[in-house]
């Protein structure tokens, strides 16, 4: 079964790649994955699809919360939240057909067309995965070019969101390191590190 | 010379407090692993750790680094350094092909929770990525085999990441965490403040176990008709084994160890069945397989414990208790799964269960204890005597009788293991020093070794194979150079005896390369080296080698020529059960 997980990890060198490499060494899936920061740019949040049966995900979210950087993983699945994707489609539309086909997508308000070019269009649309399936089913037969999707996102419904919570507290607690901090890039920019 | 530390750095207090010292980074490490209670280095220098050489010559008063010959060998000594003393193994080698040879070791205690820090050293920062002299990618490569791994970019770090690794590397599930240095970060200095915080948010060890979970557990124990109590190298790691002692003796429970539990309840114990698993003992296997309670605590549930999982106490009500989330229902469900610390759980469980242990009368197992007794009789540990060659189960228990079971004994993989598991009675915990999860050839003698640096006084044997002896036998020169008084028993039957045994058993006697046909002669092999070497061939010869290898001073190497053909039983064969024991 397709399970989402939202995984809170500090924004380290290299805890993106010790994520990915135990799914890896473990034989456990990767449908899609997506990392960006969280309120707090010292902390990131992973948004991993995969899939298995109960046991495996029981191990899976143990495994990835045994990780030391990992500050907290939640399986999305099973309880209110909300899944969202991003797909940008460079089609042909040579035919009227298939313009047809684009403009009634739109008028029903499935897909946005994000630019006009000569002789095609690059066509974007967010939605759940299923939904992203469907339209791409759609337009396959007009001639799919090139297609590019973000991988879901997912955000807890509940009103008390660990997320926000664990960046919250964790500014307050860690924002001052023992040391002297590591030295910001020239620029002055935070630096991303995963 | 002693270090000013400065408590607050606001300008204000700079005028009171001591400014503190700048140091190179190289001694910045160095002061960090002390302060971490680091007395011994095993380590191998190179280009990369240079400058941190240069520091530890300055320091041999108070850090002593041991030259091993080989980084494999370092990363085994610091293993069997930690296994035997329960402190932080520490290695020191330089990048590339330094840090890649410590792979093995590392996977070993990572698989084993050996609790070890290793400082690699890297190329300086502006030349990673560049393919430069000696450059690997360490982090990359011991990242699946590490409990958390570093490099370090800054030198103003380097005081909280030592002292972040060794708390990573000792607590929960132990294991071991590296530390990649470039070389440019050893050179650069910086106020040396001691760090005590540690930055760890989402790492939290459990310690005590849920009160209710462990109520409800124990109303199954105290229910138990047909129960087991299932320990491993948890309780080692927790020092855990006087109250599990104390636990067994008020329930009445039999026990038995995994081979990384041996020595954590005491072999000769009325209450001790033995190992089980794989060639564990038949009447343990037994027990685990028809048990209506399976108390587990500290084990992992291995495939050589289990066998075929469909079968395994397929009638147990299964309590598994472990510091280790992950490991909970992950090769065997768990009816009730408790997270906690060894030896924290236990004492939950004696406090909750001494206000009425003289409601549990040890007579209500007398029928279990009865049927395991029958298990005994029915299949006891046997193998055919001989007055021409000598047994490897001989061996193992004329050593057991010779060293009054007190040694600290390192093995390697395969029969010699099995035996030694079989046949010697580890009193204690930490005695036992073994490759048991990753099944490593070449790590018991180095291990052995680093234990008699740890205890120079006491019995230390590297109870070895002919074939793994040989992957690690450089060290001999370390185990002169320092003076010690390491005994290596050759247990040779000039094959790849385990493998063989597969052969026989399994692949109807095709041999395939598993004969040494050239071997050195290790009593010359021994001299060499400057160390001395005895050989016994027949039974006859053996108590006397034996007797003459354990009391000579220095370094022994005995070469005990034992019969080829032998085999380990009882065996459950791949596939099979736990009870599905072929017994000989």
């Amino acid at each position: 079964m397709r399970h989402t997980l939202s995984i809170i990890v500090e924004n380290h060198y290299g805890e993106l790649a010790r994520i990915v490499g135990l799914f890896s060494a473990r034989g456990y899936n990767i449908e899609s994955l997506t990392v960006a920061e969280t309120l707090d740019p010292s902390i990131s949040c992973v948004t991993l699809v995969t899939a298995g049966d109960d046991r495996t995900i029981e191990q899976i979210v143990k495994q990835v919360d045994k990780l030391v950087r990992v500050l907290h993983v939640a399986d999305l699945t099973g309880s209110a939240h909300l899944e969202r994707e991003l797909v940008l489609i460079n089609v042909t539309t040579g035919s009227s057909a298939a313009l047809q086909t684009v403009l009634s997508l739109v008028a029903q308000d499935h897909l946005r067309v994000a630019e006009v070019m000569n002789d095609g269009l690059i066509i974007e649309a967010t939605g759940e995965w299923k939904h992203i399936n469907t339209l791409v089913e759609a337009l396959r037969p007009l001639g799919i070019r090139h297609i590019v999707r973000t991988g879901t996102v997912a955000v807890s419904k509940s009103p008390d969101d660990k997320v926000v919570k664990l960046s919250v507290a964790h500014l307050q607690q860690h924002r001052t390191p023992p040391n002297p901090a590591v030295p910001k890039t020239e620029d002055g920019e935070k630096e991303i590190h995963l | 010379m002693p270090l000013m530390v400065r408590q607050d750095s606001s300008p204000a207090a700079m005028g009171r407090e001591p400014i503190p010292e700048e140091l190179r980074g190289a001694r910045i490490l160095l002061e960090g692993l002390i302060r971490e209670g680091t007395d011994t280095i095993f380590g191998y220098p190179g280009g990369a750790v240079l400058h941190i050489y240069d520091e530890l010559a300055r320091m041999r008063s108070r850090l002593r680094h041991i030259l091993v010959r080989h980084e494999q060998g370092a990363v085994h000594m610091a293993e069997g350094y930690s296994k035997a003393t329960g402190k932080v193994g520490v290695v020191l080698v330089t990048s590339g092909p330094g840090a890649t040879n410590t792979v093995t070791g590392i996977a070993n205690a990572y698989m084993d929770s050996t609790p070890l820090v290793l400082i690699t050293g890297q190329v300086p920062r502006k030349m990673i990525g560049t393919d430069a002299f000696q450059e690997v990618d360490t982090i990359g490569i011991t990242r699946p085999c590490t409990k958390y791994n570093y490099m370090v970019r800054d030198v103003r770090e380097l005081a909280a990441i030592v002292h972040e690794a060794f708390h990573l590397a000792r607590t929960g599930r132990p294991g071991p965490v590296l530390i990649d240095i470039p070389k440019d970060v050893t050179a650069e200095t910086a106020p040396f403040m001691p760090c005590d915080e540690l930055r760890l948010p989402g790492y939290r060890p459990s310690h005590r176990a849920d009160e209710r979970q462990l109520e409800r557990a124990l109303e199954k124990i105290r229910a138990a008709k047909r129960p087991v109590l299932y320990v491993g190298g948890g309780i080692i790691h927790s020092a855990a084994s006087e109250e599990l002692v104390r636990l067994a003796e008020i329930l009445h429970f039999p026990v038995t160890p995994t081979l990384m539990g041996l020595g954590c309840f005491p072999a000769a114990h009325p209450l001790c069945l033995g190992m089980l698993g794989m060639h564990g003992a038949y009447w343990a296997n037994m027990a685990v397989a028809q048990a209506d309670l399976l108390l587990s605590i500290g084990v992992r549930f291995d495939d050589r414990v289990t066998g075929a999982l469909d079968k395994f106490a397929r009638d147990a009500e299964i309590i598994h208790i472990d510091v280790d989330n992950s490991s909970l229902s992950k090769n065997v469900f768990a009816h009730n799964a408790i997270l906690g610390d060894a030896r924290t759980v236990i004492n939950q469980m004696l406090d909750l269960l001494n206000a009425e242990a003289r409601k549990l009368p040890a007579d209500r197992l007398d029928p279990w204890w009865r049927q395991i007794e029958t298990w005994k009789t029915q299949a006891p540990l046997s193998y055919g005597e001989s007055i021409d060659a000598i047994k490897p189960q001989h061996l193992c228990k004329e050593l057991d009788r010779l060293t009054a079971g007190e040694a600290i004994i390192a093995t390697d993989v395969g029969q010699h293991q099995m035996w030694l598991a079989q046949y010697y009675g580890f009193r204690r915990p930490r005695q036992s020093l073994t490759s048991g999860g990753l099944g490593t050839m070449g790590y018991g003698f180095p291990a052995a070794l680093g234990a008699q640096l740890a205890y120079p006084d006491r019995q230390v044997i590297a109870f070895v194979g002919d074939g793994g002896f040989q992957m690690t036998a450089q060290e001999l020169a370390t185990a002169v150079q320092y003076g010690t008084n390491i005994k290596v028993i050759v247990m040779n039957n000039n094959s790849l005896g385990m493998v063989r045994q597969w052969q026989q058993i399994f692949y109807d006697r095709n041999y395939s390369h598993v004969d040494m046909e050239w071997q050195p002669d290790f009593v010359k092999l021994a001299q060499a080296y400057g160390a001395t070497g005895l050989r016994a061939r027949h039974p006859a010869e053996l108590s006397t080698v034996l007797e003459q290898g354990l009391s000579t001073p220095g370094v022994v190497v005995m070469d005990i020529i034992v019969e080829v053909e032998e085999n380990v039983f009882p065996m459950v064969p791949p596939g099979g059960g736990i009870a599905d024991m072929v017994l000989g």
